[in-house]
Parts: structure tokens; C-alpha cells; sequence
């Protein structure tokens, strides 16, 4: 295997990115597609066989690649390095094969719209920046991915920059990732005073290598949690994630479900050594997750914008990932990201399709009765909801229970309440899943055939202005609801494959499998406190695996009887239980308590002191002082100049007598 | 008789000084010009004197170079005053601002 190749991995996208970047705009859009596609298809290429060489190695695979020094001080060096072990190889497999289906939907699904080029400019520089994430081997290049992919992931979400509330969605993830990027770089910089380079190789042997614990490590630790919870929106830096579904819904499935908020996981997962050197937090971790992803799934119950379910149930599961690092079962968790991948991908991506057919419509009180209408839509999107609520045999069953059962025999003395809390959101998620999917497919149709129509007219009225091309699609928009085209539906239904049999890779022995996942991603977690997985016994795991079913199936029995037998009964419950129901409805106030306590005394103080203070008083005042005093200075020296020939003449009288007096009486009185 | 060299600088100084005094108290700007040539002179006045008392001939030749100069300044001086005459209808300098502001 020629290692040079793994350059071209993260390489490929960026030249897509460069050329749709400077000249997509005069190119047709069929050409534009095709570039980008190609940049993502020939890296998915490379992971392949990456796949295939390490099968056919068989030892553990450890490939690296390094260039010359990037920075090079006294003492401290960086290179662009680039290392590739199991838990990389499945992150790639994950970032490019995912990303690869999401561009091919892309296609269709932004067909018509404006910033064509631009669109797939942005995802290229995404998947630039998110392999680079996955393939660096230091923390400073990880950390040139982790904000770039912010980069990308703010351009995204405002790509409909024309409306106010994409825009300032945009800016609040990125603002908010800034808190998250801050903690990152403090624990770079205790990195590089305690251990004198950021290799996570050098690094990781030098904690392993000492029995230290606690202390330092605990504060890098709990620094590289607060990165984390930035990007992959924990408690208490969740709120940007369900503003950025403002963005176009593929760019949700790829970069707010399936990619990019897994970022913060897969660093927790790669310093796996340094949080096994830190219990403390290590149980941070695990309390991060179990409360977002309660409080995410709570959240999720009530909200009626298709899009908003979904971000919610991202943060939910990204909860779910945090807890199961948090008690050390760190390949429970990357089997939960890459199952969520897949199932999170095609929720979206199906959302996407509904809205798609719906022409904008996003809200699911509008929905209803559409599971004829769109049939493949509809049975991928099923796939992905009995996946993501752990019905057996689909993937997320496998992962979630993996993460349940991981949790419960792990020997934290808060095992059980976190198990507890975990069942719980499992039943909470097939509930809001379900209440999604029977309100979406099911039932009568309730769109607002006005509204609709008058959409329609919208559409097409812009359409007719803008686009000269696509006279045939329109037709087919003209029936009303219908099914996406082929290039949407096919990557839905590789997808829902993927959903289905993704999980049969880490079926546990206790269910006649071999659990091949977590011993494929031994040698990189060879050495983490991972619980005894043989001591327990199977009876238990079957037991808990059961319960956790059983969970599920009550939460579908609940969504079954709220919004298909009985539709009125959740507006009934929720007028009965108005406090609660408020409370959820707005998200537990958290955005108006952030800004009421943290965002406007920022802006009072930013307003008064720096802006007034500082700025108006100290840094304009300098200048103006200055320009004040050159003018004045000015107006004064001006006089001289009177346009009066006698008066030069009489200065030039005066200064030659000066000069003369000087030469003849000056030596004496000055000093030698 | 040998005239002292302080007689020649005394009445160079009282030459230039009314030459100054002329320069900076008339408004005819002719009367200016020709005042100027009078301090030339008294300059003139000095380097002859100092060259006879150290019989060195480079004052002399000084002299004739202020004296070709002053001449190429009158030439050019008196066309300027012709062609400022013509365009203002006056030789008074005070009236002769336009440079101002």
C-alpha cells in the first residue's frame, strides 16, 4: 500500500472545492455536480482500499504518513502528519461513504436552487476539513480540521444568507463553537508546557507510560470536554444545533447528524489514554451525556418542525455516544456513531424528501396520510425509525444496547442511574420517533391546500424569473405531493440498507454473534479501562437488552395511541399538564436564560466599557487628539505663510540676524 | 595712505543696512529691487576689501560672479515686474498676494 496515497484523501475535496470555489459559477450545474461528486467518490476510493490492504495485513494496522516540519521552535515541532489506525479507518469509512450518498442526493435535492456551485463548493471544503480531522495525528492539526469544519458548517447553515434567521443561525454556531474551540486550545497549550510536542502518539505513551492521574491530566481533560461539548453540542453548548437546521437539510444530515458533531466523540475516543488517567472526567463525560441526552429527548417530544425532531434526537444520541465514553466503553460509542451515521443520515435525508414533496413544507401539523404518496420515501424513512428506536434486528438496537448494557455493569458508582437514564431517553426516542412518523405518514392529510397552492405559485413564479432551464421538473411539481427523483431516492434506500444490517457487525455473543466491532477496534482501545465484558454473564445482557425493547416498544405503543388512535389526546395532555408542556415547548427556557444572564451582561459590558469606553474613549480618542492637535499646530503655523512678500522678507531678516547672533555670541553660552 | 579695512566693512554694513531697511519698508517693488542691489553691492564691497588685505584673488573673482548674477536677476526681475504690471495695474506689493490661502 503506497501511504503516499492517504494525502490525497483529504486533498481531493479541497480541489473540488477550489475549482466549484473560483470557477463554478460560469459552469453548468450538471458540470458542477459532476466535479463534486468525483472529488468525494475517488477518497471513498482510497478508504476502500485502504479497507481491503488492511484485511489482507491482518495485524493491526497502523499507517502513517509525515511531512516536513510544519513549525519547527526550539524544543517543540509539528508536522503535517497523517495516521491511520482502526478507529480512523472506520471514522473514514463513515465521513466518506455517507458523504458520498449525501452528494449524490444533493444533486437532486438542490436542483432548483440559487447557489448551485457554492453549495457543493462548501460540502467539498467540509469533507476537506472533516478528513483531515480524522486522519491528523497531532492535536493541532485535528484542531486546523475541527475549525474548519465549523468553517464549513457556518457557511452551510447561512447559505440561505438572504433570510435573517439563517444568518444569525450561523453565527451562533459558530459563536458558540468558539466557547467549545477555547477550552480545545487551553488544553493545546497545558499539552505542549507539560509534554513538549502535541503527537498524540508521543503523547499517549508518556501518560501510559506513568501512573499520574488526576491533576493536570484532569484540568487537559476536562478543557478538551468543553472542545467537545462545543462541537458536538452537550450540555451546556447544545443550543446552536438545532438553530443550524436552517441550513439545507442535506447539509443536516452530513454535517449536523452524520459527520461533523461526531468530531467531539471521536476526540474523546482518540485521548482515550488521557481520560483513562482521569476519572473525574470521565464521569463529567458520562453525566454530560446522560443529561443532554435526556433533556435532548424531552426536548424533541413537543416540537412540530420535522427538522427541529431530528436536530433534537441528534443531540439525544451524541448524548448517548458521550455516556458511553464517559464509562470507558469508547467503541460502544463509535458503534453507536457510525449505526447513527446511518440512521441519522437517512431520517434527514427522508425529511428532506418530505419537505422536498411538500415544496418547503416543514411543519408536521401541516403533514399527514402521506405514506402512499411517497412510497419509498416512506419505507426508507421507517427503516431509520425503527432503527434509531432500537427494534431488533435494526442497527441502532445493536449499538444502543451495546451502550445500555456497557453502562449498566460498568463499576462506576453512578452505573445504574446512568442506565436508568439511558432507558429512559431509549423509550422517550421511540416515542418522539414514532409520534414523527405517524403524524408525518399517517392519518389525514392536513396541509393547508391555500398555502400550498399559493407556494406552488411562489415557486414557480420565482422559478420562471430565475431559471430558464428545468421546464420538465415543473411539471411534476404541478400534481402537488410527489416522489423525489431517483438521484434522491437511491442514496435513501443504500441507506436504509446500511440501517438495517449496519448494526450485524457488532452483534454481542450473548445473541450468537461475535461482537466483531468492538474486537476490530481493540488495538486502539487495547489499553482502555473498558469494563470486563466476559465476567458478566449473558443471561444479564439478554435480560437488559429485553428491558431495553420492551422500553422501546411501550414509547411506540404511547406515540401509537397519541397520534394514530387517538389523535386529540396529545393536545388534551398537554393542556392538562400546561407547565410542562410550556416548559418543553420552550426547551426549558434555556435560550432566554443565557440570554438573559450571560448574553446581555456581555453586551452591557461590551456596549459601556469596550464600545464606550475603550473604543469611543481611548482608541478614537487618540486619534482625534491627534488630528486635533495637527490642526491646531496647523492654524497657528498658517499665519506665517501671509502671502506678504515684505513680511518673508522681514522672517528671513529676523532669522538671518538670529543665525549671526548665534555664530557670534552662541558657542559662549552653549555647553561644550 | 592705507585706508584701514574696518572703514571698508563699517560702510558695507551701513550700505546693507539701508539696503534691508529700504527692502523692508517700501512697497514700490522697484524701489525693492534696486535695494537689493544695493546689498549685493555692500556684500561686493566686502569681498573687495578682504581680498586687497589678504591679496587673495578669489574675492575678486567672487565679485564678478555676483555682479554677472545680479545682472541675469535684474534682466529677469524687471521682465516679471513688466509682466506683473500688466496684469495687475500696480507695483505695490502688499497688493500682490495671490498666493495667499
Amino acid at each position: 500500500m503506497n501511504t503516499s496515497l492517504l494525502w490525497l484523501i483529504p486533498t481531493l475535496p479541497f480541489a473540488g472545492f477550489l475549482i466549484n470555489g473560483t470557477i463554478g459559477r460560469k459552469l453548468p450545474r450538471a458540470l458542477v455536480a459532476t466535479i463534486a461528486l468525483l472529488f468525494t467518490a475517488a477518497p471513498a476510493f482510497i478508504v476502500a482500499q485502504l479497507w481491503i490492504f488492511m484485511k489482507s495485513a491482518g495485524a493491526p494496522l497502523a499507517l502513517t504518513v509525515t511531512s516536513r516540519p510544519w513549525i519547527a521552535v526550539t524544543g517543540f515541532q509539528v508536522n503535517f502528519a497523517f495516521a491511520v489506525d482502526h478507529l480512523t479507518l472506520i471514522m473514514l469509512g463513515v465521513v466518506t461513504g455517507v458523504g458520498f450518498l449525501i452528494h449524490i442526493y444533493s444533486v437532486g435535492y438542490m436542483a432548483h436552487e440559487e447557489g448551485y456551485w457554492r453549495f457543493f463548493a462548501f460540502l467539498n471544503l467540509f469533507m476537506f476539513f472533516m478528513l483531515v480531522l480524522v486522519l491528523a495525528s497531532s492535536f493541532l492539526l485535528l484542531f486546523v480540521g475541527w475549525e474548519g469544519v465549523g468553517l464549513a458548517s457556518y457557511l452551510l447553515i447561512g447559505f440561505y444568507f438572504t433570510r435573517d434567521s439563517a444568518a444569525n443561525a450561523g453565527k451562533k454556531a459558530f459563536i458558540v463553537n468558539r466557547i467549545g474551540d477555547f477550552g480545545f486550545l487551553l488544553a493545546m497549550f497545558l499539552l505542549v508546557a507539560h509534554f513538549g510536542t502535541l503527537n498524540f502518539s508521543g503523547i499517549f505513551s508518556r501518560i501510559s507510560a506513568t501512573s499520574l492521574s488526576g491533576g493536570f491530566l484532569t484540568a487537559i481533560a476536562l478543557l478538551l470536554v468543553l472542545g467537545a461539548a462545543g462541537k458536538s453540542a452537550q450540555i451546556p453548548l447544545y443550543i446552536w444545533l438545532p438553530d443550524a437546521m436552517e441550513g439545507p437539510t442535506p447539509v443536516s444530515a452530513l454535517i449536523h447528524a452524520a459527520t461533523m458533531v461526531t468530531a467531539g466523540i471521536y476526540m474523546v475516543a482518540r485521548c482515550h489514554v488521557l481520560f483513562d488517567h482521569s476519572p473525574f472526567a470521565l464521569t463529567v463525560v458520562a453525566c454530560i451525556g446522560a443529561a443532554t441526552a435526556l433533556m435532548a429527548a424531552t426536548i424533541g417530544m413537543v416540537q412540530n418542525d420535522i427538522k427541529r425532531v431530528l436536530a433534537y434526537s441528534t443531540v439525544s444520541q451524541l448524548g448517548y455516544m458521550f455516556m458511553a465514553c464517559g464509562i470507558g466503553a469508547y467503541s460502544a460509542g463509535i458503534f453507536h456513531l457510525m449505526t447513527h451515521a446511518f440512521f441519522k443520515a437517512l431520517l434527514f435525508l427522508a425529511a428532506g424528501s418530505v419537505i422536498h414533496a411538500l415544496s418547503g413544507e416543514q411543519d408536521m401539523r401541516h403533514m399527514g396520510g402521506l405514506w402512499r404518496k411517497i412510497p419509498i420515501t416512506f419505507w426508507t424513512m421507517t427503516a431509520a425509525v425503527f432503527a434509531i428506536s432500537g427494534i431488533w434486528p435494526f442497527s441502532g438496537f445493536f449499538s444502543k444496547d451495546e451502550i445500555l448494557y456497557q453502562t449498566f455493569i460498568s463499576p462506576s458508582p453512578l452505573a445504574k442511574l446512568l442506565w436508568l437514564v439511558g432507558l429512559l431517553t431509549a423509550g422517550l426516542t421511540a416515542f418522539y420517533m414514532f409520534r414523527l412518523w405517524f403524524k408525518t405518514f399517517f392519518g389525514e392529510s392536513r396541509s393547508n391546500e391555500n398555502a400550498h397552492e399559493e407556494h406552488l405559485a411562489a415557486v414557480h413564479a420565482g422559478k420562471s424569473s430565475t431559471l430558464t432551464l428545468e421546464a420538465e421538473p415543473d411539471s411534476a411539481h404541478a400534481h402537488g405531493v410527489h416522489e423525489s427523483p431517483l438521484v434522491m431516492t437511491i442514496p435513501l434506500i443504500l441507506l436504509a440498507i446500511l440501517s438495517i444490517i449496519g448494526g450485524w457487525v457488532g452483534i454481542p455473543a450473548a445473541l450468537g454473534g461475535h461482537n466483531e466491532f468492538a474486537h476490530f477496534l481493540d488495538p486502539v482501545f487495547a489499553n482502555a479501562a473498558a469494563p470486563a465484558v466476559e465476567a458478566a454473564s449473558h443471561g444479564l445482557e439478554i435480560t437488559l437488552a429485553a428491558v431495553s425493547l420492551l422500553t422501546a416498544v411501550l414509547g411506540i405503543f404511547f406515540a401509537w395511541l397519541f397520534y394514530y388512535r387517538k389523535p386529540g389526546t396529545a393536545a388534551e395532555l398537554a393542556r392538562k399538564f400546561q407547565p410542562v408542556y410550556s416548559l418543553l415547548d420552550h426547551k426549558y427556557w434555556v435560550d432566554e436564560i443565557y440570554g438573559r444572564f450571560i448574553i446581555t451582561p456581555l453586551l452591557g459590558f461590551s456596549r459601556i466599557i469596550l464600545s464606550g469606553l475603550v473604543d469611543a474613549g481611548i482608541v478614537q480618542g487618540t486619534g482625534a487628539g491627534l488630528a486635533a492637535t495637527t490642526r491646531g499646530g496647523g492654524w497657528l503655523v498658517r499665519r506665517i505663510q501671509s502671502g506678504n512678500i515684505r513680511s518673508y522678507a522681514g522672517w528671513l531678516a529676523v532669522g538671518a540676524a538670529a543665525v549671526i547672533a548665534i555664530v557670534l555670541f552662541g558657542h559662549n553660552a552653549l555647553p561644550h | 595712505m592705507v585706508v584701514p579695512i574696518a572703514c571698508y566693512l563699517v560702510l558695507a554694513a551701513v550700505l546693507f543696512s539701508i539696503g534691508i531697511a529700504a527692502f523692508l519698508i517700501r512697497r514700490n517693488i522697484i524701489t525693492i529691487f534696486m535695494s537689493i542691489e544695493l546689498m549685493l553691492n555692500a556684500v561686493n564691497l566686502t569681498f573687495v576689501a578682504f581680498a586687497h588685505m589678504w591679496h587673495q584673488l578669489s574675492g575678486q573673482i567672487f565679485v564678478f560672479f555676483v555682479m554677472v548674477v545680479a545682472a541675469a536677476e535684474a534682466a529677469v526681475g524687471l521682465a516679471i515686474i513688466i509682466a506683473l504690471f500688466r496684469v495687475r495695474q500696480t507695483l505695490n506689493v502688499d497688493q500682490v498676494d495671490l498666493l495667499k490661502n
